[in-house]
């Protein structure tokens, strides 16, 4: 008998996972781990705005993202600082100043800990729906963009010069990840959330032949870093969040290891 | 070992050259914030001709490019193509992130499906047909540009843009693709815009030369240029001993073929205002 909180943390763990896998496969593709980060980390502002503005946290998280990533994107038109100097002042402000924020309201006695490591064993059923809700919507509009968007990761100039609106689904890109952020804190929290991103993605490159097999060897790497992670994390009382991107490393050591094993045998057979 | 019979020289078996430009640059000037990088450049690209772009680091040879596919807009200037014009491009430095698992054909399938015998003819016509089903990945240099190449075919292009194409493919290598390049704008008739800084291959097939440091320092027929004061300062005489090889070569197989077309002569130097490949020319 599995207690109901247990179903609706699986059910979240699983919802994220569907979409973190294919964007994380493209955040591995196109090296913006670091851009990844420093959007999580600054999404804690999204949360004290809508703590302060009483609106929900989840579409708070959603705006603050989007709107720092459009910012950021603005900001990379100069050329005097580079990217991940710009990225670094943005996130770290935003942390900061989400901090600072909340101090005002002590009143509100906000658990910190909740938002940088997740609570996804405290998850509601509201919170399913946002996190299905917008990652429906997300994994549709990926599938709608996917060829572009792939056709721009593997050479931006050249997909350019082919048509594709490069600028345009550049922006619905980190829009999708402004996504996949506001509905994983809940699960791994804000400090996390860029694991759950590249980890599965990274071990499913091991055994993919195509993009698209990436994609779906992430979700299911994702997937089963969630299954186990909230297993361990029951099992030996750990917590939720840092229990899941554990098992999701443990996979990814795996798939390491099967690689190499794979390679070898593939040499001398 | 510079010389070598096989290349294809200018104009051979060339179908002729129409008047109108597939695409004319006219003063064109671009600065990045207080440097500027180019410096009223003019360069046309004409149906069925090969212009090479040529000029050492940081002359503005690929910010030309950039300019002339119309992903930056110049600060001054106007870039003029012909109505419909369809530019296949080759990227400079192109290289496949490693983590990205693609197949050539998985390539070639973006950023839209084709059918497969249609990627097929298209890599048969560069020579690589056999790495359809090959990671991208594991193709060498030399594949690597072919590969580019059949992707810019693939759209059947009239004006073939071509950013360092010889780059990361050897020595034998290079002049085999020059070759290929050669054949198949002899073979499809379309325009070549190509930038180099390997001299010594590619002048000496090319129509054209525009020698760009910023501003366009001189543009002709490559003998010309070769023996062009500011080309001279620009590369040394060493240079031009190298080209005069291939221009002997050159000489010979025009000869030969008795299939001469007009080449532009060299153009004058010109204080400041750009020279033209109409320049000397009739006028």
């Amino acid at each position: 008998m599995i207690d109901d909180f247990l179903w609706r943390a699986l059910a979240a763990g699983l919802g994220v996972a569907l979409v973190a896998g294919p964007l994380g496969c493209f955040i591995v593709w196109r090296r913006m781990a670091y851009f990844g980060d420093s959007l999580a980390h600054s999404a804690l502002l999204g949360v004290a705005l809508g703590l302060v503005l009483h609106f929900d946290l989840t579409l708070g998280v959603l705006v603050s993202s989007a709107v720092l990533a459009l910012l950021l994107a603005l900001l990379q038109r100069q050329r005097r600082l580079a990217s991940d100097t710009l990225l670094g002042i943005l996130a770290h402000s935003g942390l900061a100043l989400s901090l600072v924020v909340l101090s005002f309201f002590e009143t509100l006695r906000l658990d910190l800990m909740t938002y940088l490591f997740g609570d996804v064993l405290a998850v509601s059923g509201s919170d399913l729906l946002w996190i299905y809700g917008a990652n429906v919507v997300a994994l549709g509009i990926l599938a709608l963009v996917w060829r572009p968007l792939l056709a721009a990761t593997i050479h931006e100039e050249l997909a350019r010069a082919e048509g594709v609106p490069v600028a345009a689904v550049r922006v619905v890109f980190v829009l999708l990840v402004a996504i996949v952020i506001a509905t994983a804190m809940k699960v791994v929290g804000i400090l996390l959330i860029t694991a759950l991103l590249i980890i599965p993605a990274a071990a499913a490159r091991q055994f993919a032949r195509s993009p698209e097999q990436m994609a779906l060897f992430a979700i299911i790497a994702g997937a089963l870093s969630v299954v186990f992670g909230l297993g361990g994390s029951l099992q030996w009382d750990t917590p939720a969040g840092p229990s899941v991107v554990v098992a999701a490393a443990a996979l990814f050591a795996l798939s390491l290891l099967a690689g190499a094993l794979r390679r070898s045998a593939h040499h001398d057979p | 070992m510079t010389g070598n019979p096989g290349l294809v020289p200018a104009g051979a078996g060339v179908p002729a050259e129409d008047g109108d430009p597939l695409l004319e640059a006219e003063g064109i000037t671009v600065e990045f914030g207080d440097r500027r990088v180019l410096e009223r450049v003019d360069l046309a690209v004409r149906g069925g001709e090969i212009v090479t772009l040529i000029g050492p680091n940081g002359a503005g040879k690929s910010t030309l490019v950039r300019v002339v596919l119309g992903h930056l807009k110049p600060g001054a200037g106007v870039v003029r193509r012909r109505p419909g014009l369809t530019i296949g491009y080759l990227p400079q430095r192109f290289g496949f992130e490693a983590t990205l698992p693609l197949t050539v054909r998985g390539f070639l399938d973006l950023p839209k499906p084709r059918p497969k015998a249609r990627l097929l003819s298209a890599l048969a016509e560069v020579g690589v047909a056999e790495t359809l089903d090959r990671a991208v990945q594991a193709l060498s240099g030399g594949e690597l540009q072919r590969l580019l190449l059949a992707r810019a075919l693939l759209r059947e292009p009239d004006l073939l843009v071509l950013d360092e194409p010889l780059q990361g493919v050897d020595f034998g290598g290079q002049i085999a693709l020059f070759q290929l390049i050669a054949e198949v704008r002899r073979r499809r008739g379309c325009g070549v815009l190509m930038v180099s800084h390997d001299l010594h291959l590619v002048m000496a097939g090319t129509d054209r030369v525009v020698c760009l440091n910023r501003h366009v320092c001189c543009s002709g027929a490559p003998d010309s240029v070769s023996r062009h004061p500011e080309y001279l300062s620009l590369f040394g005489p060493k240079a031009a001993e190298g080209l005069a090889v291939y221009a002997h070569d050159h000489d010979h197989k025009h000869e030969l073929s008795g299939d001469v077309t007009a080449l532009p002569k060299g153009a004058e130097p010109g204080e400041g205002r750009p020279a033209t490949p109409d320049d000397g020319g009739g006028r």
